[in-house]
């Protein structure tokens, strides 16, 4: 899984935050748009591109992006 | 696995009632939140306009109506229904049951039997189970379901992740033993390890209601409400659902060796479009077949399978034979699949009162 591919998906589901400003260290939930429709739509984009669910204690355990991308990691393998 | 088919019992009719008032999420306003914010949950979950019970109208008064007008159009003599079930978790009181009330209220023979159903979500597949196996296992001629909640009615104002996505309604599905008819198929399936899901903490009698019930409490995410309302941990219940709606039907289209392009319509649980569409994505459901409800009437918990079915399909199941997949998921947490076929059934526009 390319880190950069993960960013762009992750990236997909803000609206109004522009490209480019989300990196593997950014906290989610200081995104300023981050609501809690926008986990849910992160759990559906994981389950669609990567084909393994998040659960709610995932998304809640994670801080940053990197975190998301070490659950997503650990459940393909 | 809970999968079964039922044989010699067919739907004759089907309807569907929603109270007149409604709140329209791109119109009106919810405090604590504002329009922006309110536009973009119509944006996500496809939910707009939903209609909320007056104080006055409670989930049986729905159904009474909605059951009233179809065994009028059905012709059906009121002494031949020999059985009602009434599905919901929104009742007239804790005890007796609605069901008794509502066999008075409609004018059925007291030879009638009649007993609730306490289940959400899932309400519709579980109660066309019951009462199908029972027409089947009795030769009982007539009988009707009423599905239904007011869930509004247990939601906070001011909690965004429930009162956008709900609305209220009842329905009446009639069904009646008939020989020729073609099995009916069901995968049933339960999970109450994650009961807290979806709850309402206060007023049973684990935790009966008390002074502190109605104290609001605010949550860290802003969420204000009391513990005599409905709580909806929103990521769970979605992780949940996309996983186990869409194994629930693929394993009854394996059981029921169901090809799935020969069901002509799905209405699935309308919970909201990023999960109704995750899962349709899963299975690889034709858009065009699968039917969406919610920008009229959102979530009305048990009742959204039968309304959904009234509400886009109208015309088809009154004119048309149909081989329909329906499938419920939610609140126990319970879920369940069901294939159905219809042949040219009684129908009526979704009725307001």
């Amino acid at each position: 899984m390319e880190t950069a591919e993960f960013i762009a998906n992750v990236e997909e589901q803000f609206m109004e935050t522009d490209p480019g400003t989300i990196q593997m260290n950014t906290e989610f939930r200081n995104i300023e748009e981050w609501s809690s429709l926008i986990a849910l739509m992160l759990i559906a984009m994981v389950d669609e591109k990567y084909n393994v669910v998040l659960t709610g204690d995932d998304i809640r355990n994670s801080n940053t992006i990197q975190d998301l991308y070490d659950k997503v990691s650990s459940k393909i393998n | 696995m809970a999968y079964f088919s039922i044989n010699q019992v067919a739907v004759a009719g089907m309807s569907a009632c929603v109270p007149k008032e409604y709140f329209l999420n791109s119109r009106d306003q919810l405090p604590g939140l504002d329009q922006a914010e309110l536009l973009k949950i119509v944006s996500m979950t496809g939910i707009d306009k939903h209609h909320i019970a007056p104080k006055e109208i409670c989930t049986s008064d729905l159904c009474y109506t909605a059951a009233e007008k179809l065994i009028e159009k059905l012709a059906w003599g009121k002494n031949e229904i020999e059985l009602l079930i009434f599905v919901s978790q929104t009742p007239d009181y804790i005890l007796p049951m609605t069901s008794t009330i509502l066999q008075n209220r409609l004018g059925l023979s007291s030879q009638c039997l009649a007993f609730d159903m306490s289940i959400g979500c899932s309400g519709f597949v579980y109660g066309m189970s019951v009462i199908s196996s029972m027409i089947a296992a009795s030769k009982i001629k007539k009988a009707i379901l009423l599905v239904g909640d007011t869930i509004t009615k247990t939601l906070s104002i001011k909690d965004r992740s429930t009162y956008p996505l709900f609305g209220d309604a009842g329905t009446a599905t009639a069904l009646c033993y008939n020989e020729e008819a073609a099995p009916i198929h069901f995968q049933l399936n339960s999970d109450g390890s994650a009961y807290k899901a979806i709850i309402i903490n206060d007023g049973g009698q684990r935790n009966p209601f008390n002074e502190q019930s109605l104290m609001p409490i605010t949550s860290e995410d802003g969420i204000e409400k009391t513990n005599a309302q409905l709580y909806l941990n929103g990521m769970d219940v979605f992780n949940f659902s996309i996983t186990k709606a869409p194994k629930s039907f693929n394993d009854i289209l394996q059981e029921s060796t169901t090809n799935i392009e020969d069901i002509n319509y799905f209405a699935f649980h309308q919970a909201n479009k990023l999960m109704n569409e995750t899962i349709r994505k899963k299975l690889k459901i034709d858009p065009a077949k699968y039917l969406y409800s919610l920008g009229k009437y959102g979530n009305t918990s048990s009742a959204t399978i039968p309304l959904t079915l009234v509400s886009e399909l109208q015309n088809e199941l009154s004119t048309q034979s149909l081989k329909l997949g329906l499938c419920g998921f939610g609140v126990g947490l319970s879920w369940g699949s069901m294939i159905l076929e219809t042949k040219s059934i009684c129908t009526l526009p979704v009725i307001e009162i």
